[in-house]
């Protein structure tokens, strides 16, 4: 292994552009998330009404986002809104967009599976007090599938990570983008450049997923144990 | 006693296609007790499910406190304040304490205030002997004491009416006792209207002041209290009570 | 030229990509249940040496992108003198990934067996391997099938990434026709296509699967 490699991550601002390509990975996984969570709690608490025609939308939309691969979503998007909607938007938004929309169709089936798991005795003794459709909602079944739902929420979260590596493939300017123009640039002096951007990047992503999948297997145990 | 206070009248009750309830009527005063017996199946949950509008029926009304029940929602949601039930499986809502069980219906759904619910939940309480427990989550209770605050929690609504199916068919023997004398209680001194379903025949037989017994969806026997059994009528309810050991 | 018109003369090529990504999937989904199995394995009889790398695997695995994984295998490994076809790379890639997500699966069939099982194995006085071998893997592995059927729904769907490395699959095939002809919505369209007809069937599969599960009775 030459020597000359690891020192195009310090030469110039190397090291900050790629950080500064990781922030906007970070902003667009974390905006996503957050849009993706609020839209995909609404729907999924619909998708346990008695309401045929509604329950049928909301589950194609999920199967949807499940069939189609995000690569191909993300394509979808971001050659179909300008074409054929007139909606110009930069590669940014569209990513984060799609995004968005893919963790809320997930989030629409982790919460009606946890809502649905709550035992209907707990509903029919809440109904038995009194308690509305929404106060029943709000006092009793969420508070008991909130937990049941963390794990597989903080699980998406490392999924969402994981697949903003492809924003690259709209030009956005992420980490992996700014990585491989500074490989190109170095690829004269120092053709082993790529072995250390690229193992970088690898561990940039590796330190934020790493913690999150830690979490969510903590938060698993967790509600196992209080299960018995 | 002029008007009853409920009337149920010709309810036919189907699961499907599946004929569950056959034409009941009966009738309970202000301040009665009516024990529902018969075997295993023959209905009775079915039954005061239908009572609570958790089920709904086909065919015949019920009648509440001189009221026509409609089967809308909203006014089941409404009567439930005062139909009070208590489930076999106690049904604690797991993520509240014990007092935040109680308090739930009367803040959220009466909207009265902590301040004027609160004397009255402890007195519950402490009739029910878990004053020391209003902080404890129902994982820490045992089966007899979830079933007492269970009741409690019926009771904090101030109910005309209370629903019991089988409260204490879960409990250990030793638990039964307690929880059916809190039941006693409530219709010696508090004179409270209640619809008992219960495999406890001594303590059936001490309650009642009306059975009705229920087999295969249908009312067979409807008497005053003793008279049940003491002179059975047909030959399933003598059937019933000698497999009852009774 | 008609829609239609166009769909029609891109189909020879979307058929070529339509049987490389199967091809690359199945080898790459079957290499992954082999080391996914040997990695739960290894866990679940906690063998000493081997546990803490298989930890080390499946982690470094499942929390990294499979698009970086690729970049490694295609552009940096050359560098050490390890040379892979682009195809190569993917199956390589597909199997560092999905190993770790088969053993997760498996895993988690194991634990999910009840302990009452395991304490009534025990009570007849099976050892730890008899236990093993009758208990927990024909019922650890009954558990994890609906684990098995989504892993291979997801890394089928990975393959797609394999478009950054060039390999001519489903993916790369529509990708390139748009850059060159510029009838995107026909070819996205097809594209939604034929992954719809290698995805639904599988996914109707594992709803069912997993309802089988839920109510217990798997082999029954
Ligand atoms: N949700 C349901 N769907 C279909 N049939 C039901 C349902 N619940 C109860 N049943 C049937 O209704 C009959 C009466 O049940 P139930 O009221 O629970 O009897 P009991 O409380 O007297 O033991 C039984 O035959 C039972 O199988
Ligand atoms: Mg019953």
């Amino acid at each position: 292994m030459a020597h000359s490699g690891i020192d195009v991550l310090t030469a110039g601002s190397n090291f900050s552009r790629l950080l500064g390509g990781l922030w906007v990975t970070i902003k667009i996984a974390l905006i996503a998330i957050i849009i993706g969570l609020i839209i995909g709690v609404l729907l999924g608490i619909l998708r346990t009404l008695p309401n045929r025609p509604l329950r049928f939308i909301l589950r194609l939309y999920l199967e949807f986002f499940r069939i189609v691969p995000t690569v191909v979503l993300l394509f979808l998007f971001y050659y179909i809104l300008p074409k054929e909607f007139n909606v110009n938007l930069p590669a940014d938004a569209v990513a984060t967009l799609v995004f968005a929309l893919w963790v809320a169709a997930e989030m629409t089936d982790i919460v009606r599976g946890a809502l649905e798991s709550v035992p209907q005795h707990q509903k029919e003794a809440g109904q038995a007090i009194g308690l509305t459709y929404w106060q029943l909602q709000r006092y009793v079944l969420i508070p008991q599938a909130w937990p049941l739902c963390l794990p597989a929420t903080v699980n998406l979260m490392t999924r969402v990570v994981k697949t903003t590596s492809l924003l690259m493939l709209i030009s956005v300017m992420d980490v992996i983008n700014i990585g491989q123009q500074i490989i190109e640039a170095n690829n004269k002096t120092a053709p082993n450049g790529v072995f250390w951007i690229y193992g970088i990047i690898f561990i940039f992503y590796f330190m934020i997923n790493y913690p999150l999948s830690r979490w969510a297997k903590h938060l698993n145990k967790r509600r196992l144990e209080a299960n018995h | 006693m002029s008007t009853p206070l409920l009337h149920v009248n010709h309810l036919e009750k189907y699961y499907q296609k599946t004929h569950i309830l056959h034409d009941v009527n009966f009738e309970l005063n202000t301040g009665e007790v009516l024990t529902l017996l018969g075997p295993s199946g023959s209905g009775k949950s079915t039954l005061l499910r239908c009572l609570n509008g958790l089920e709904a029926y086909q065919q015949g009304s019920i009648t509440f406190d001189g009221q026509a029940v409609t089967q809308k929602p909203k006014q089941w949601q409404q009567l439930r304040q005062q139909i009070g039930m208590v489930f076999q499986s106690y049904d604690l809502f797991p993520n509240r304490n014990v007092l935040e069980n109680i308090l739930l219906g009367p803040l959220k759904v009466q909207k009265r205030t902590r301040a004027a619910v609160l004397p009255e939940v402890q007195q519950l309480l402490e009739q029910v002997g878990m004053a020391d427990y209003a902080n404890a989550y129902p994982r820490q209770l045992s089966g007899g004491q979830k079933q007492r605050i269970a009741i409690v929690r019926a009771l904090a609504l101030k109910p005309k009416l209370m629903l019991f199916d089988e409260v204490t068919a879960s409990l250990d023997p030793e638990m039964v006792r307690d929880v059916l004398n809190i039941i006693r209680q409530l219709a010696d001194s508090h004179a409270m209207t209640m619809l008992v379903v219960t495999h406890e025949m001594d303590f059936a037989k001490q309650i009642s002041d009306q059975v009705l017994f229920l087999a295969d969806g249908r009312i067979r026997e409807q008497t005053p209290g003793k008279q049940f059994f003491e002179q059975p009528q047909t030959e399933r309810a003598q059937n019933f009570l000698a497999s009852m050991d009774f | 030229m008609s829609s239609w018109a166009i769909i029609q003369q891109s189909l020879p090529l979307f058929q070529k990509g339509f049987f490389i990504t199967l091809k690359l999937a199945a080898l790459g989904i079957l290499g992954a249940i082999v080391v996914g199995s040997i990695c739960s394995l290894i866990q679940y009889f906690k063998l000493p040496l081997l546990n803490p790398l298989v930890t080390i695997y499946t982690e470094i695995a499942r929390n990294t992108p499979l698009l970086i994984q690729l970049f490694f295998l295609y552009y940096a490994f050359p560098q050490l003198g390890l040379r892979l076809t682009a195809s190569q790379c993917g199956i390589v890639g597909l199997i560092f990934l999905g190993g770790s997500y088969m053993a997760a699966g498996f895993t988690g069939g194991f634990e999910g067996i009840s302990s009452s099982q395991l304490e009534a194995g025990q009570a007849i006085g099976l050892s730890r391997w008899q236990l093993a071998r009758y208990v927990v893997l024909p019922q650890g592995l009954a558990l994890s099938v609906p684990a098995l059927a989504a892993n291979i729904i997801f890394l089928i769907k990975e393959t797609s990434i394999f478009t950054v490395i060039a390999i001519p699959e489903l993916t790369n095939t529509a990708l390139d026709l748009i850059g060159m002809y510029y009838h995107t919505n026909e070819y996205l369209v097809v594209l939604v296509v034929a992954y719809a007809i290698i995805l639904i069937p599988l996914s109707l599969i594992l709803t069912y699967l997993e309802r089988r599960v839920r109510y217990g009775t798997f082999g029954n």
